[in-house]
Formats: structure tokens, C-alpha cells, sequence
């Protein structure tokens, strides 16, 4: 099972972070992105490659307004 | 006589350095709070901010936003923040996703110690910015208005402090123009007042006290009129800016007169 901000997905462990955004409807060109996997950033360069672990919590933010 | 032309003053090409950045506008802008992007653009156009904040939050595949696209159309450089966290360890992470997303080092760190006040958290703040300065971050502090700890981040490789005039929102004002002063004296780089500004004066009162620079949020988006508030603190802004190097008079208990004695008419005997 992997958590995807906050909600169980459908993704399973071996999926990339690429599988990840495309929950999200987002493509690894998305602008303003960024993701982290257990609490470590996830640079944008191995988004395609990089593969989840089982039970992994995923953060897909964005810009919002603030401050 | 020879008059000195009156609209060259010091203060008409008085440009604020910031982390090597040269800044026109005196006045940064928070993102939060605007009813809608429409307002805050006009909002942002009208004060002549080049700065503003945006936080990072999940984001919501339903709700597609163009925020990055109306900051971009604005023309302004994106200052992200570490809103809502509570440790060093999240402000860090949340400080590193933010140059991953948006392609800038800059990061107004702010690590809340409590809910109620959401006043900073010093010592995790503190922590917070020493890492981040070492990993290269351009590192601007929320932060009490200690004069001490302002030192302390300052010399830690701060940019800049960011110290509250009042709480996040509470639109208060200054509440101790005292400290400011001193914490004013006690660092070298710019001193830009973050929190606690409701109104014009206030803005100009941070500026008069020698901050070189002001951050408004909730002052201008959730003003009733925006835009025309936006408009209030740019001029509030210069004013103060203006009033501060001026150098103004000292304050005295009794009347000085403004009149000279000399060639005063005696009238009776």
C-alpha cells in the first residue's frame, strides 16, 4: 500500500513517482512540483525511474497562496 | 540664489540590496487571503512589490491553479515559505521541495512554536537556518523582534531578519517600537517587518523606525478594498522610507518656537 498525500492509493510498491503524479492527473513535465517520499526530496530528474517501497508515504505539493 | 532641484532626493533612487538582489519596492507582498487572483494581481500591480510569498501545499488534481502563471504575468520574483511548520526538520524539507519547485534558493523560513499566537519558535528556528544557510539557501527568518536572536541568525548566514511588529494576521501594529529599534541596531543586514501590520501607519511607522523594508499579507488581501489598500501601503512605504532619512526633529517635552523672537514688535510702553 502506498500513501499518496495523505490517501491510500491504488498504487503498489515498484511503481515509479512518475505512476504516482499521473494519480494525480500531472505529467513528470508539470511545472511548480515537487515530491517527496518518506520525508526526502525526490528530484524532478528521477521522477521516471525512481521506485516507491512498500508502505511509502508520497507528497506531491504545489504553490498555493500564503504568507 | 541657487535652489537645489527638490525631486532628486536621496530616497527617489534609494534601492534596497537584498542577498545581492536589487529591489525598488520597499514592499513585500503575501499571497494569502486575496478572495480571488484577479484582486491579488491588481493588488500586487498597484503596490510595485517585486517580492512575494507563495506556500507549498498538496496539491489538489480538482482545482488546477494558475497562481505561478498570474505571479509570473505579474513579473515578480517568488519568495516561498515554510508556512505551518512546527520543527526544524520540516521547515528544512518543506525549504528543499520549495527549491525544487519553483528553481529558487530563496526561503522565508518560518517555524511556529505555537497555534494560538503562531509566534516563531526560536531555537528550532534557529537550527532551521543554520542548515539551511550551509546548504546554500538564501535564508530570510520570521522571527520575534529579540534583538539577541536576530544577532544570533544574522550570524549564523541569515539574509536578512524578518521580525514581527504584532501576531501573523492580528493586524495589531508594532507593539514594542522599542525592541525594533534596538534589534534595528543590532544587526547588519536588512531588517524587513513581517507580521502585525493592519494599516497604513503602521507600515510607515516600521519604515521610520529604520526597517529597510516591510512584508504586508493579511493587511492588504483581506483589507475590504484590496487594491486601494495595496495603493495605501506603497505610499505609507515612502513615506516612512522618506521620513527616516530625512531625519526628523527630536522630541522635546516643551515648545520650541518655530517663529524667531528677533524683530518682535513692542506694542505698549
Amino acid at each position: 500500500m502506498i500513501v499518496l498525500n495523505g490517501q491510500r492509493s491504488e498504487l503498489r510498491a515498484g511503481e515509479t513517482v512518475a505512476a504516482a503524479l499521473a494519480c494525480l492527473q500531472l505529467t513528470p513535465d508539470a511545472r511548480g512540483v515537487a515530491v517527496a517520499v518518506d520525508g526526502e526530496v525526490v528530484p524532478r530528474s528521477t521522477w521516471e525511474t525512481f521506485a516507491l517501497g512498500e508502505g511509502a508515504r508520497v507528497e506531491v505539493l504545489t504553490a498555493m497562496q500564503g504568507g | 540664489m541657487a535652489l537645489s532641484a527638490p525631486h532628486h532626493t536621496a530616497a527617489d533612487t534609494d534601492e534596497l540590496i537584498l542577498a545581492g538582489r536589487t529591489l525598488h519596492s520597499r514592499l513585500l507582498l503575501g499571497t494569502g487571503g486575496f478572495p480571488s487572483l484577479e484582486l491579488m494581481a491588481a493588488a500586487i500591480a498597484v503596490s510595485g512589490s517585486e517580492l512575494v510569498t507563495v506556500a507549498l501545499r498538496r496539491i489538489d488534481p480538482a482545482a488546477r491553479g494558475s497562481l505561478l502563471d498570474v505571479l509570473a504575468e505579474a513579473g515578480v520574483q517568488l519568495l516561498p515559505n515554510t508556512a505551518g511548520c512546527h520543527t526544524a526538520r520540516d521547515a528544512v524539507l518543506t525549504a528543499k521541495l520549495a527549491r525544487e519547485a519553483f528553481a529558487t534558493d530563496w526561503i522565508k523560513l518560518e517555524v511556529i512554536g505555537d497555534e494560538d499566537t503562531l509566534l516563531p519558535d526560536a531555537p528550532e528556528l534557529l537550527r532551521a537556518a543554520e542548515e539551511l544557510v550551509a546548504d546554500g539557501f538564501v535564508v530570510l527568518p520570521y522571527t520575534t523582534d529579540d534583538p539577541v536572536l536576530a544577532r544570533r541568525l544574522q550570524d549564523v548566514g541569515c539574509a536578512a531578519v524578518m521580525p514581527l511588529g504584532a501576531p501573523i494576521g492580528s493586524g495589531m501594529g508594532i507593539r514594542n517600537p522599542y525592541n525594533l529599534a534596538l534589534l534595528r541596531d543590532a544587526v547588519d543586514v536588512p531588517v524587513v517587518l513581517d507580521a502585525g501590520i493592519g494599516t497604513a501607519s503602521d507600515a510607515a511607522l516600521a519604515m521610520e523606525l529604520g526597517c529597510d523594508a516591510v512584508m504586508a499579507a493579511s493587511a492588504i488581501a483581506r483589507a475590504e478594498d484590496p487594491v486601494r489598500m495595496a495603493r495605501a501601503m506603497r505610499a505609507a512605504v515612502e513615506a516612512g522610507r522618506l521620513a527616516r532619512t530625512a531625519g526628523r526633529i527630536p522630541r522635546r517635552l516643551y515648545a520650541t518656537a518655530s517663529t524667531l523672537e528677533e524683530g518682535r514688535a513692542e506694542f505698549f510702553g
